[in-house]
């Protein structure tokens, strides 16, 4: 009795819930996923789905036009997301509050609702779908992810930084230039994190956005995985994951900074 | 036309945000080279007046002058001045040395000269071989040193100190002074010093402003401030002292404790009421002697390492710090004994609370932003304006929600020997002085009550 209470004193013990949900839920099918993409259709162990993504330039090369629409989406979400960040944490603290509100607001709404109301709004304009529409709805759905973590990096600095620089004979140019920035970079990098990655890997926003012409890379995916060819669609989702991998890897330097960036 | 011998002239600053006045018409001129102190409790205003010499905050109303230029509206990066912050302010994403190169690198300087400076400021400040450390790796006393560098390398004409040292420990606090200090010698630049311990402004300065509510109260060397307070103000903030309502008798002759006392002031008139300053360690204590000016009992008695601190209770219902090398028991008799110099005279700023007021009608009168009471009036008709005059002991403060009438909150507590003499800030900015034998605590809300019969009303003219 007596050790069962303390069993549940436990700080430990709360978590037990959460461990179990993560092991049935994200180790067992990355697990998973490890074993199709290394098995054959027969099951026995093989490169083949490996070989096949190298030799069939058709997924390859979706891999490649895929990484190029991310890349474009986060450089157009630094674009307008930094100025915007910039100028919410210069206004006063209540006002900024309010509009970085009605940036996040959206995002209540579910991302296919938003992205078929793009589809009705392009149409409504009489504008073509297909790339540009593409990108504008990526970087109407991921922009938020890149204004707030910039916003609050910015809004946290020491006010007494940006002072002591104007006061070593910086102009307000070259204060932005030599301190502001490069103090900002931490919530640069979160923000890239969080749209370039999932950008990769999306894509109802491009099955709807481009009436299914343009494929991105998750589509490739959900395609293979749909008809059945789970080793395969297996195996290009752990290629994915390696690419995601190596860019967290290359912002791990300012990692310390990063995380700061999304609280 | 002769050129001025002041680095720096503030003429009628005022600085007001929406909410309140932050400085109110301070004028202050900077000699070339001079130490200046600007000391005063927080809230007076003093990093406010370096924040508008830095050019961080412009001025509602006045003239600043640097180096005999209008610098009134001149943005922060053109003015010829550094600034050291409370909380150092380097550049997180610079190491030290490029951080102490920020200035320098600006002004396109050489790059063999940079190095050269970077080393030499380095060198000042005692971080030789720290160039490449990391800034966040410094303890705070190393980063304040590296701050220091920052500034100084540019060569400024002004150096602007915005308490420095408030952030560090006490040893450390007293090792830097002493290096400000020989710094401030050998660099012959002129260093203005904000901060709120006494101490560190008489150790440093060679001129200190005393500052309190946005207004300057004394400008003086160290030794002026401390022996010649020029209000009670400035001697409470300054040292510890026996600050006592007094009547100067006569020239030279003055009376306080129920006592006449020889002093050395004169030109105060005769019966004029006054306020007398006697700091701790001019009252000499005796065993019970024949030659005592005047007699008590040692109610306490504690060791402060150098000197004992000692309360005595007079007869007369007074309590008299001293401090003195020899202890005396508690419950001891003894004698005092104060010479005539060391009796420092002060005129009152004022000797009863005088308010504008409004009649409401023949027995209220609105003052303080409320409606008091008062006794019935002749030749003053309702809506006249109306000088309100009452003594500091009859106004009675209450912290009884129900029972005060105006409210206000205590600003400034001044110890008087047998009683305390606060000032209360209404709710409406205005200040009342009050005597009381209450003890209250700084920034406590009170209300206040003044007795109808208290009330001296006088037309306005």
């Amino acid at each position: 009795m007596n050790s069962l209470v303390k069993f549940f004193s436990r700080r430990r013990t709360w978590s037990i819930p959460y461990v179990i949900f993560l092991a049935i839920f994200v180790v067992v099918p990355l697990i998973l996923i490890m074993v199709y993409a290394f098995q054959s259709k027969d099951g026995g162990f093989s490169l083949e789905n490996f070989q096949r993504f190298i030799n069939q330039p058709e997924a390859a090369n979706t891999f490649i036009y895929s990484i190029g629409i991310a890349l474009i989406t986060t450089i157009i979400c630094i674009i307008l997301g930094y100025p915007a960040a910039y100028i919410l944490s210069r206004i006063n603290s209540s006002t900024a509050r309010v509009v970085v509100m009605l940036f996040i607001l959206p995002m209540w709404i579910n991302v296919l609702v938003r992205t078929l109301a793009t589809v009705a709004l392009f149409d409504f304009l009489r504008l073509p779908l297909g790339e540009g529409a593409l990108i504008f709805g990526m970087v109407y759905n991921f922009l938020p992810f890149m204004i707030y973590p910039i916003y609050n990096v910015l809004q946290k600095m020491d006010h007494s930084l940006i002072e002591a620089a104007e006061d070593l004979g910086a102009t307000p140019r070259q204060v932005f230039m030599r301190v502001v920035f490069p103090l900002s970079m931490p919530g640069v990098v979160s923000g890239i994190m969080m749209v370039f990655m999932p950008t990769i890997s999306t894509f109802a926003i491009a099955e709807l956005l481009t009436m299914n012409n343009i494929k991105l890379f998750g589509t490739t995916i959900q395609e293979n995985i749909n008809n059945g060819m789970w080793h395969y669609g297996a195996a290009l989702s752990l290629i994915m994951l390696i690419i995601i991998g190596i860019t967290s890897l290359f912002t791990d330097s300012s990692e310390e900074g990063a995380n700061e960036g999304l609280l | 036309m002769v050129k001025s011998n002041y680095i720096i002239e503030l003429s009628n600053i005022t600085k007001s945000f929406p909410d309140k006045v932050v400085l109110d018409d301070v004028s202050l001129s900077v000699k070339k080279g001079e130490f200046l102190t600007i000391l005063g409790p927080s809230g007076c205003g003093k990093t406010t007046l370096l924040r508008l010499l830095a050019g961080f905050n412009s001025a509602t109303k006045g003239e600043i002058r640097i180096g005999g230029e209008v610098m009134t509206d001149v943005p922060p990066h053109l003015r010829p001045v550094n600034t050291v912050f409370q909380r150092y302010a380097l550049f997180p994403n610079y190491n030290v040395y490029d951080n102490i190169a920020f200035g320098l690198k600006l002004q396109k300087v050489d790059k063999r000269e940079i190095e050269q400076r970077v080393k030499r400021a380095l060198k000042m400040v005692g971080m030789t071989d720290y160039e490449h450390r990391d800034v966040q790796s410094l303890s705070g006393g190393q980063q304040q040193r590296v701050a220091i560098a920052r500034a100084i390398v540019n060569r400024p004409q002004v150096l602007l100190l915005d308490e420095p040292l408030a952030a560090l420990d006490l040893k450390m606090r007293k090792d830097m002074q002493m290096e400000l200090k020989e710094m401030h010698r050998s660099l012959g630049i002129t260093f203005v010093y904000v901060t709120h311990d006494q101490e560190e402004a008489l150790t440093l300065s060679d001129t200190i402003v005393v500052m309190n509510e946005g207004v300057i109260q004394q400008i003086g060397t160290p030794t002026d401030i401390y022996n010649e307070p020029c209000n009670a103000f400035v001697a409470d903030f300054i040292g510890e002292s026996n600050i006592l309502n007094a009547t100067m008798v006569r020239d030279r002759l003055v009376r306080f404790m129920g006592k006449e006392f020889e002093c050395i002031d004169e030109g105060f008139g005769e019966n004029v009421e006054v306020d007398v300053v006697v700091r701790p360690e001019d009252v000499y204590i005796i065993r019970n002697a024949e030659a005592a000016m005047f007699h008590g009992t040692v109610r306490s008695c504690i060791f402060k390492g150098v000197h004992y601190e000692m309360f005595v209770d007079t007869p007369d219902g007074y309590e008299i710090m001293i401090q003195d090398y020899n202890s005396f028991e508690v419950g001891s008799e003894v004698g005092m004994l104060i010479k005539p110099a060391d009796i420092h005279v002060m005129r009152k700023e004022r000797t009863e609370n005088v308010v504008e007021g409004t009649m409401l009608d023949a027995t209220h009168v609105e003052i303080l932003g409320e409606k008091f009471e008062c006794e019935p009036q002749e030749g003053i008709a309702q809506g006249d304006t109306v000088d309100v005059a009452f003594d500091f002991d009859a106004v009675e403060l209450t912290d009884d929600s129900d029972d005060g009438t105006s409210w206000g909150t205590i600003r400034f507590i001044l110890y008087k020997g047998d009683h305390y003499h606060l000032t209360v800030r209404t709710d409406e900015g205005e200040n009342v002085y009050i005597d009381t034998h209450d003890v209250w605590e700084d920034l406590d809300e009170v209300g206040i009550k003044i007795a109808p019969s208290a009330l001296r009303i006088r037309k306005r003219a």
